[in-house]
């Protein structure tokens, strides 16, 4: 296009709508083509204020380090002190988080739970109940109780070392499960009592229980029939965090697992992913400011989740207050989700390296989201769990590195303290100030 | 026969002496005395033995039964027999909301009426109603069958997957993809054995049955409006 028309007159430049984006008007053709709404898997893909926004301050004139590589820094946290004969004990407090198999192949359920195991932490069974391969390879597996108890049986609920009550998700808090027709393979429909191929949309409530007076007798049952053994957490997406805590509290959880918005899903509606939710930022302060206000914080402990990539994502969390993290999207990527070897493939499916979503479709080329056996036979579980593996120490040791140079001996004893923010939005979310001032949005005086 | 006072020795004691119960034990008839509507009597049971409540109890009795057969000479509180693998649940009175929820095989029996949710997400249990039932029972129904001598509320059999229902009285409405259809002579012969083994003297020809039409199992968007 030339910068005059015929007459030599100046053209205007064409100029795109930061309303109606090119993404947009291709949903809207999408939709007016289908007559349905977008499905995809993973978290929030928009930019919401999150742990990039934090800075640590380190050690100054007022504080002194730790020798960063000789002087202990520990990394290990107990999960369920508050009621469980038996709490979990972990060597690093990044846990892996629930993703069922269904949504998972065999293979990466598999490599999840090496991976975790040589890490020393707990991986986490999901929507669609508990595979030997998923128990024999994880040496602490949490055992979901979500509201469609596809699998729940009372066998494996005792062969679990935690119970994780699944009120919501942050992907999608007031949604149930949903596993298209293309990933109900036989093993997959006979382990949910379900006919094969049909679109599966579980149920968003559990079925014998609704609010937290009936939570808690639901949480007495569950611990009658455990014997009083493993911890019970509560996995809550994070929309009243304070309240959602406090009620889980009350309720009687050892744990309280909150999950921000930016985490992720194996396959829900866009529009759910991101319009419904608080950002993880949000919801960290208000979730221990209830465990505080009921005098119960580091006894009934809390875990973070949605969108936790880095060791220092892990560090802010800790900071804030949380006792561990649990990571989903960023286990599956250490796995080899969305590698640019695949590219090629991604292109075949009309995406790219790192943009790929389509995990419900159940044609992953990394062969992790998918139940056909040719595309998970890609994946070497071994390979794959030591991937993870090195992963989590890195992580680990990008943590205890900030904690050091911060001056503290255990990543628990982190602290807001240690914290500035780069933008008012952060700053007001976890309450800590502005970087170069004392103060934050909503804090009194100066 | 052993006794367990309830009031008198907690909960905790009872579900764990009642766990304790192996295919060997020769403890194998139980009575528990003063339930007084507590949540959680006889749960995890994973023995063949008999244990009769003498009383009416609150939410989960007999929570995830397996093998065991539990008698409840009361009504029952929200989510009898929930989850239950195997075994038998017989209550003489009425049950309350969600009975037999997401229960995977087993017998459970309430001889009065029960209230909404019966059988939601039932995945192989087997339910019979002497009375009637409430709105929304059978939602996502999955597998199983739920019998229902007297009438059914509203959106009976909603989203319904694999399990059958059979209603002998009305049916108030029926939910979103749930049909009438044919009574075939296996289901007959079906009906007449629950109806049987829980001391029903209904006929099976009284029934009427109602499964899926299968409409809602993939998406269409000429269906949208029903989800
Ligand atoms: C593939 C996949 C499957 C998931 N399946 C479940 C599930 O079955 N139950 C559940 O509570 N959460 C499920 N989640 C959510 C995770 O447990 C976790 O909340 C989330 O992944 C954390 O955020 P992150 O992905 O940003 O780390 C799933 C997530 C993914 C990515």
């Amino acid at each position: 296009m030339k910068d005059m028309d015929d007459k030599g007159i100046p053209r205007t430049v064409p100029l795109q709508s930061a309303t109606f984006t090119n993404p947009i008007n291709a949903e809207i053709r999408r939709a007016a083509a289908t007559g349905i709404y977008d499905i995809r898997g993973g978290g929030a893909k928009r930019k919401v204020p999150h742990f990039d926004d934090l800075l640590f301050l380190g050690a100054s004139v007022s504080r002194y380090p730790l020798e960063g590589y000789r002087e202990r820094c520990d990394t290990s946290v107990t999960l369920g002190t508050r009621f469980a004969k038996k709490p979990i004990e972990l060597d690093i407090p990044i846990t892996i988080a629930g993703m069922s198999f269904g949504a998972l192949s065999g293979p990466a359920k598999e490599a999840l739970g090496r991976g975790a195991s040589a890490a020393g932490t707990s991986t986490t069974t999901g929507d669609g109940g508990m595979t030997p391969e998923e128990r024999g390879h994880s040496s602490k597996l949490v055992y979901q109780y979500l509201p469609s108890r596809y699998g729940m049986n009372p066998n494996d609920l005792r062969k679990a070392d935690a119970i994780e009550i699944v009120v919501g998700q942050g992907a999608k808090p007031g949604g149930g499960g949903m596993l298209l027709g293309q990933k109900i393979s036989d093993r997959v429909a006979e382990m949910r009592t379900l006919p094969k191929g049909i679109d599966q949309r579980s149920a968003c409530r559990h079925p014998d229980w609704t609010g937290p007076d009936d939570l808690e007798i639901k949480i007495l049952e569950l611990r009658e029939i455990t014997n009083w053994q493993v911890p019970i957490y509560v996995k809550v997406g994070a929309t009243r965090p304070y309240y959602d805590t406090a009620l889980a509290v009350k309720a009687g959880a050892d744990v309280v697992v909150m999950d921000g918005m930016q985490g992720g899903t194996a396959a829900t509606q866009d529009v759910f992913i991101e319009h419904v939710g608080l950002p993880t930022l949000a919801c960290i302060r208000p979730a221990v400011q209830a465990l505080q206000d009921l005098g119960v914080h580091r006894e009934v402990q809390l875990v973070i989740s949605g969108g936790i990539r880095t060791g220092a994502d892990v560090a802010k969390a800790l900071a804030l207050g949380a006792d561990a993290v649990a990571i989903g999207t960023a286990a599956l990527v250490a796995l080899g989700d969305n590698d640019p070897k695949w590219e090629a493939e991604y292109q075949k499916l009309g995406s790219t390296t790192g943009a790929y979503d389509d995990w419900h479709e159940g044609r992953d080329p990394a062969g992790i989201t998918t139940q056909d056996p040719d595309l998970a036979a890609r994946l070497d579980p071994v390979d794959a769990g030591r991937r993870l593996r090195n992963y989590l120490k890195v992580m680990t040791l990008e943590a205890q590195t900030i904690a050091r140079a911060c001056g503290h001996n255990h990543l628990h004893n982190l602290e807001p303290e240690d914290l500035c923010a780069l933008t008012m939005e952060a700053a007001a979310m976890a309450r800590v100030p502005l970087a170069g001032t004392s103060w934050y949005p909503g804090k009194e005086g100066f | 026969m052993q006794t367990y006072d309830l009031e008198a020795n907690g909960l905790r004691g009872l579900n764990e002496t009642l766990q304790a119960q192996n295919a060997e034990t020769n403890q194998t008839s139980w009575e528990v005395v003063n339930p007084k509507g507590s949540h959680a009597i006889a749960v995890g049971l994973d023995a063949p033995i008999e244990v009769t409540v003498k009383g009416s109890t609150g939410y989960y009795c007999a929570g995830m039964n397996q093998q065991a057969t539990v008698k409840v000479e009361g009504s029952v509180g929200p989510g009898v027999a929930e989850n239950m693998m195997s075994g038998q649940v017989i209550v003489d009175g009425d049950a309350s909301q969600y009975a037999g929820a997401t229960g995977h095989g087993g017998l459970l029996v309430i001889k009065g009426n029960a209230s909404s949710r019966c059988g939601i997400s039932m995945k192989g249990i087997d339910i019979v109603v002497h009375g009637n039932i409430g709105h929304m029972s059978a939602f996502m129904a999955q597998a199983g069958n739920l019998v229902v001598c007297g009438d059914a509320g509203d959106a009976l059999g909603d989203s319904l997957y694999e399990a059958r229902l059979f209603v002998r009285g009305s049916v108030k409405s029926l939910g979103a993809d749930c049909i009438e259809k044919d009574m075939r002579p296996e289901h007959l012969a079906l009906l007449s054995d629950l109806l049987e083994r829980a001391g029903s003297d209904a006929k099976p020809e009284e029934f009427k049955r109602y499964g899926s039409a299968r409409q809602l199992y993939n998406f269409d968007v000429d269906n949208a409006q029903a989800y």
